[in-house]
């Protein structure tokens, strides 16, 4: 049969090839940055053995903490994106389309802006990320008539704008010398200052919401379709959107709470996996997971690397980003179909 | 397997499309819908399917009520050919097709080779095999019908409802779809489908049902059912039944407004 590309494992090289380009990049990017340090000095660190005290502060406590956090950010983020965009049947959404980079902002500039510690920002921010998708849920389910997509769309739209309404409305009440800075910094997007201990809350919950979205890929797959047709060929098609925004959103805000809001990888990174793998999502996932951690993983070296001074990772990744989105617009729609 | 209506009344929420809609059709039967745009076929396919809820009356299953049966046990019995459209992403057609076998997998399960031969089977009976890596969303309107009859093969269930299954067909690939659809019922199939063209109830239907203002006008077999009068009422145009020398039965439109024919 000719149907050879469709067999099953006919991803796995992909995957193997993507999670192999990952880990050397990772490592590249371990040795990249102002303090130098020598493959052969990196691999006697990371395996324990003799090394100078500086070396190893430099590499275990600066920056492995920080790609590995850039590597959890860029998948989650870039999974959940290939999920809402599976979702919603629109390859033009992104994971804060129903809010909640919006709430998780709201709640991270309020958590700086009564000077809380660090630890109590991320937890607003994860609270504020999931209460927007809530309300949105809550303001969907009582609105009755219609088409239930949209309404979740408009639904994500007014809270998000409420959100941002009251985060300007913080920026604007908040000590211009002390406050301003961190709070347009994080909503820019940051891993400068991450440290192991953030990412022990965050990478749990990821891996918890990624698990339910591998475990019924092909069923997100076929809701593809719509419902209507999803239901017509045997899927629960309410209760299985309702698990896909549930893990969706976990995911999205417990990366936003560590790094702040970071734009065009959850949109753009999903049609980059598109292209190589096809729409199916069962290829899909692993795709745009990995890619996003490879994407996240360039950004943020650049980040670090580019200037004395910290670039936040939004200006980044919009920097890449939309131009590389025209580009694919340009090459028309077979490019992100 | 029967499936029937009782008494069914379809619609949506403060809108009710049809009412009293009584009708059965069993194993090896072809049960043609006609009847004006709007008259309430598809609405009536969704509720036989349970896609929207019954307004009135139920929907039997061999006798069992369809809304105390699940998503997967529906979709086990029944399959669905809608009218094509064009997805949002580009799937081949062996996806599409292969997505019929969902109702048949675990939860978790992912297909596997019977169910990839399954898909094969279904494309090859359809005899677009070759379609089977094209792009779905590049394909013509009546490749991508033919898709979805595939599809709803795979799906291997004992009924079958079409929405217009001919609508997009070219004159070769329609006569190609009512054969495989008489061949279907042969097997023992029930089948029910919608269409624009009487003709094709003539030359396949074993039962047809006229529906016009959401109510059944004529049911019984194509030839009792569908004559000059009932078609001519529901259409609003005047329609002549002629039967050919081979014993086959057309419908002949007449281009004049409804009633003129006679004046002049």
């Amino acid at each position: 049969m000719k149907s050879a590309r469709y067999r099953a494992g006919a991803g796995t090289g992909t995957a193997l090839w993507l999670t192999g380009a990952l880990v050397l990049c990772s490592l590249a990017a371990l040795l990249i940055g102002p303090y130098p340090l020598g493959f052969v000095e990196a691999i006697s660190v990371l395996t324990g053995r003799e090394s100078t005290d500086q070396a190893e502060t430099v590499l275990l406590a600066i920056r492995l903490p920080r790609v590995a956090a850039s590597l959890l950010v860029g998948a989650a983020l870039a999974a959940a994106g290939a999920c809402y965009q599976t979702l919603f049947r629109n390859p033009l959404v992104s994971p804060d389309i129903l809010g909640v980079s919006a709430g998780a902002g709201l709640g991270a500039v309020l958590g700086i802006f009564l000077s809380l510690p660090v630890v109590a920002v991320q937890l607003l921010g994860f609270a504020g990320g999931l209460g927007a998708v809530l309300l949105v849920g809550f303001v969907a389910a009582a609105v009755q008539t219609g088409d239930r997509t949209l309404i979740l769309v408009l639904a994500g739209v007014v809270v998000g704008a409420l959100a941002g309404a009251a985060t300007s409305l913080l920026k604007v009440l908040a000590d211009p010398y002390d406050q301003l800075p961190a709070i347009t910094f994080w909503l820019l997007g940051s891993l400068a200052g991450v440290k192991t201990a953030d990412l022990f809350p965050a990478a749990p919950v990821v891996a918890a919401g990624l698990v339910p979205l591998a475990l019924l890929r092909w069923r997100i797959n076929v809701l593809a379709l719509g419902d209507e047709e999803a239901r017509a060929l045997g899927v629960e098609a309410a209760r299985l959107r309702l698990i896909v925004i549930v893990c969706a959103t976990l995911i999205t805000a417990s990366v936003v709470a560590v790094a702040g809001v970071v734009g065009w990888v959850g949109l753009v990174i999903p049609h980059i996996a598109r292209m190589i793998v096809g729409p199916g999502f069962g290829r899909l996932l692993p795709a745009a997971a990995l890619l996003g951690a490879g994407y996240m993983l360039a950004v943020d070296t650049l980040a670090r690397t580019i200037s004395g001074a910290e670039v936040p990772l939004g200006i980044l990744t919009a920097v890449v980003g939309a131009p590389f989105f025209l580009w694919l617009l340009a090459r028309g729609r077979r490019a992100w179909a | 397997m029967t499936i029937e209506t009782q008494d069914l009344a379809i619609g949506y929420p403060g809108h009710e499309v049809g009412s009293g809609i009584t009708l059965a059709a069993g194993p090896g039967a072809v049960l043609c819908l006609l009847g004006p745009n709007g008259s309430g076929k598809t609405t009536l396919f969704k509720t036989q399917l349970g896609l929207i809820p019954a307004r009135g009356g139920r929907v039997l299953l061999e006798g069992q009520p369809l809304d105390h049966l699940s998503r997967a046990e529906i979709a086990r019995r029944v399959a669905y050919v809608p009218q094509a459209h064009a997805p949002p992403f580009a799937w081949s057609a062996f996806e599409v097709v292969l997505m019929g076998r969902t109702a048949r997998l675990g939860l978790f399960s992912q297909p596997g080779e019977a169910d990839r031969e399954a898909a094969r089977r279904a494309l090859a009976r359809l005899r677009i095999d070759e379609l089977a890596d094209a792009d779905y969303t590049r394909l013509s309107g009546g490749q991508r019908q033919l898709v979805l009859v595939a599809r709803a093969l795979a799906q291997e269930t004992p009924v079958l409802i079409m929405d217009e299954p001919t609508a997009s067909l070219d004159f070769g690939n329609q006569a190609l779809v009512l054969r495989e659809i008489a061949g279907l019922a042969a097997d023992g199939l029930t089948v029910i489908l919608s269409t624009h063209d009487p003709d094709h109830a003539f030359a396949v239907g074993t039962d047809v049902a006229l529906l016009h203002d959401g109510r059944v006008r004529a049911t019984g077999t194509p030839d009792a059912a569908l004559t000059g009068d009932t078609l001519s009422a529901a259409y609003q145009i005047d329609v002549r039944v002629e039967r050919l020398a081979d014993g086959r039965t057309v419908c002949l439109p007449s281009l004049a407004r409804h009633g003129e024919s006679h004046r002049t």
